[in-house]
């Protein structure tokens, strides 16, 4: 028997020729679950994903501004909209460590990479943004670790070339204190590829920036990210 | 070939993937005798009350890793596997789940391997196969015999003598025992001269019940009963769980940490939701009582099963249908009202609603209404507090509350409400059981919703009419096309209330 994942309830196929002969898709969640989820739809800013009419959202001028027009992350793609929905999940995913949980997200995660960086992978390299050393002893895995696998069936297509040095929850900072926090990451390695960031959700986009701006100054050609979901 | 061979004959043993021995291999358990102290017996016994009756990962133990090693090494502690494997089926030893939905595998950092871990339990904290976890097996605390604990002065009406004579009886012969006493009966007072008898010979005593809202309001009113007793709340949001006191009153959750460490087991409400159809919380009480222990049940409305027991005349019981004002249960009015939904899916409420606002009898009664879902209880905020001003009914837009499972505020909203701060309160079936208002009417929208099951609707009706100055209040259920559950909810109070009338003929025969 088929079970939702969120709330273990039986999942009953719809049965036709179709599903006979091709044996139906596997289903993850039930459809009154899945319908909870909300995919992001046009029109969206170009640069960061978030829902909005103008072409270039205030949140991207004001990185603008603030980087002098110099803003090291190319672009941001995303696939969910936040919700509370997803943040109970996405909160039992990877706080309480669920890690099947994730596998739900996987189709989008497939469909949002061929479509927007499919000519840009034969190049480039997916680099997940790290956790720190306690965080993921505490959790036992990296959510971003886990997206970038679900996004390439290519291993050797995900680098990991960051370390975090801080320990705090971006999630618990206003954003004036993560815009002006410290840089949280050293760099490992340098590369001189393009690059895929991948991080579970955008909020303000300062990780996202804090790890492009590094990697720009070590000489990388150009940043892009993907996150799961636009907050 | 040799070296197959040779492989082959140093495949690890079963001694070596035990837990013990993989603990040790990960260097959690030291293998030579570096550093050895001995614990005085006042710090065994410390550790003995913290930890005895436990069963708890790593994690949850806060103790630092040398000293914890020590304990180890001296065999006060004794390490489980987290899943216990057959041919067939494979169970987590805390939550005792096995359905293969509920378990899925994922790779650890700590070991690069996949494990298994079990979804069921997770909130608890999650438990994968390279955890262990730990029972305490050193002395056993002995808890202190206290004499006359409690220190509640009042009087128990006759029927409430009655039950609490039985459970007395339960307690000192450590047997099984149903206390069925409708909505308002006094259930908790019922159990002070057991809790008395239980502590005056040096028991420990839980009170367990499904829901968290029920466990905040048992606190207060347990810790005044029994000033002189430590008295412990252990429920989900709360910081500290330490779990050490002699009283313990826990959502029944949070029992999956225990392990026969109960001598008195009392289960509050336990055909609540979810406690009747989550088959690891009935485990977790049967698993943190001890073998031989007393344990009691409380409920105003029985579930089939329960019914059954009863019937076969497996499990004694004792039932109680009057309050303990003497005042019958507020039988419910049923109104039809078919243009119901329309009304409510427009974010209106219903106008035999309205209708009833007008011929209220007493118009100072706070309104208690339930919806049948969390987004109607939103949406009809706005609206109520519109009429209700109109009516004259309310002052401010303010007296007017949600209150749902997911409502942070929640408890403050039910402690502004009963202060009379709020006047009308908007809720789901979360505020069906266990929480006292003095003085309410009860309405219920569209009481022929599926959430609303005969339990249900019957400890509805018993939120209204609870204070001696105030005994009756109205119940009203609106719906548009009566279900089996509404017929028998009104059917099974008024057959309580019967009851009721003979229960007092005999009393005064005597």
């Amino acid at each position: 028997m088929n079970r939702c994942l969120w709330c273990d309830e039986a999942i009953v196929n719809q049965f036709d020729w179709l599903t006979f002969f091709t044996g139906g898709e596997h289903q993850l969640l039930c459809e009154a679950c899945l319908s909870q989820l909300e995919t992001i739809r046009q029109p969206v800013c170009k640069k960061c994903f978030k829902m909005s009419n103008s072409k270039r959202c205030t949140d991207c001028k004001r990185w603008e501004r603030f980087f002098s027009g110099d803003d090291p992350l190319e672009k941001n793609v995303s696939s969910f909209r936040y919700n509370e929905f997803l943040q109970e999940m996405i909160a039992k995913w990877k706080y309480r460590g669920d890690y099947v949980l994730g596998s739900v997200f996987e189709r989008e995660i497939k469909r949002a990479f061929k479509f927007h960086y499919h000519a840009l992978l034969k190049e480039a390299v997916i680099v997940p943004i790290p956790l720190s050393k306690s965080r993921m002893d505490e959790r036992g895995f990296n959510q971003s670790e886990a997206i970038a696998e679900m996004a390439t069936d290519d291993r050797k297509k995900i680098v990991q070339l960051f370390e975090r040095i801080d320990d705090e929850k971006q999630a618990k900072k206003t954003r004036a204190e993560r815009i002006f926090a410290k840089n949280p990451f050293k760099l490992l390695k340098t590369t001189n590829k393009t690059v895929i960031l991948v991080d579970d959700i955008y909020t303000t986009g300062t990780t996202l920036r804090h790890a492009a701006r590094l990697l720009k100054a070590s000489g990388c050609p150009a940043v892009y990210a993907y996150t799961l979901v636009r907050g | 070939m040799v070296q197959r061979i040779k492989k082959w004959f140093h495949r690890p043993t079963r001694l070596e993937s035990h837990p013990t021995e993989r603990a040790r291999r990960r260097n959690l358990l030291p293998s030579s005798s570096s550093y050895f102290h001995r614990l005085t017996e006042e710090e065994e016994r410390k550790l003995a009350k913290r930890f005895e009756g436990k069963l708890l990962l790593r994690r949850e133990i806060p103790l630092s890793d040398p000293q914890f090693n020590d304990l180890l090494r001296h065999q006060l502690f004794t390490p489980h596997p987290s899943f216990i494997k057959t041919i067939f089926q494979t169970r987590c030893k805390r939550c005792n789940n096995d359905k293969p939905s509920l378990l899925a595998s994922f790779p650890c950092a700590k070991c690069c391997r996949t494990h298994l871990y079990c979804r069921n339990c997770i909130m608890m904290g999650r438990v994968s196969e390279c955890e262990v976890l730990y029972e305490w097996n050193g002395i056993r605390y002995q808890w202190p015999t206290l004499l006359n604990a409690c220190t509640w002065k009042g009087v128990l009406t006759p029927a409430q003598e009655k039950a609490a004579n039985l459970v007395k009886k339960a307690i000192a012969d450590k047997s099984e025992m149903l206390v069925w006493a409708v909505a308002g009966a006094g259930k908790t007072e019922i159990l002070f001269p057991g809790i008395e008898l239980a502590l005056s010979r040096g028991a420990r005593i839980c009170i367990a019940t499904p829901r968290s809202d029920v466990v905040r309001e048992l606190y207060p009113r347990i810790g005044q009963a029994f000033k002189n007793v430590e008295v412990e709340a252990l429920y989900g949001k709360k910081k500290n769980k330490d779990g050490t006191a002699q009283i313990i009153i826990a959502t029944t959750h949070q029992l999956l940490r225990f392990n026969e460490a109960f001598d008195v087991m009392i289960i509050d409400e336990i055909d609540a939701f979810p406690y009747h159809k989550d088959r690891s919380l009935a485990f977790a009480t049967n698993r943190a009582a001890k073998k031989a222990s007393a344990k009691i049940y409380l409920t105003a409305t029985p579930r089939g099963d329960l019914k059954q027991k009863i019937r076969r005349k497996q499990l004694p019981h004792c039932f109680i249908p009057i309050r303990y004002h003497g005042h019958p249960l507020p039988e419910p009015k049923l109104v039809a009202d078919f243009s119901l939904s329309k009304r409510l899916t427009n974010k209106q409420l219903p106008k035999s609603f309205i209708r009833w606002l007008d011929q209220r009898e007493r118009k100072t009664r706070q309104l208690l209404i339930f919806v049948p879902t969390i987004q109607l209880a939103e949406q009809l905020k706005v609206e109520t507090a519109a009429v209700l001003l109109l009516k004259k009914l309310i002052k401010d837009e303010s007296e007017v509350a949600f209150a749902h499972a997911e409502d942070e505020l929640r408890e403050e909203k039910v402690r502004q409400f009963r202060q009379r701060n709020i006047y009308c309160l908007l809720t789901t079936t979360i505020l069906e059981r266990g929480v006292t208002f003095p003085s309410v009417d009860v309405v219920v929208l569209q009481a022929n919703h599926d959430v609303f099951d005969e339990a249900a609707l019957v400890q509805i009706s018993g939120r209204a009419g609870r204070a001696k100055d105030d005994p009756d209040g109205e119940v009203i259920f609106i719906h548009d096309g009566k279900t089996e559950a509404l017929v028998d909810a009104v059917h099974a109070i008024k057959k309580m209330n019967l009851r009721a009338k003979t229960f007092y003929t005999k009393e005064s025969e005597r």
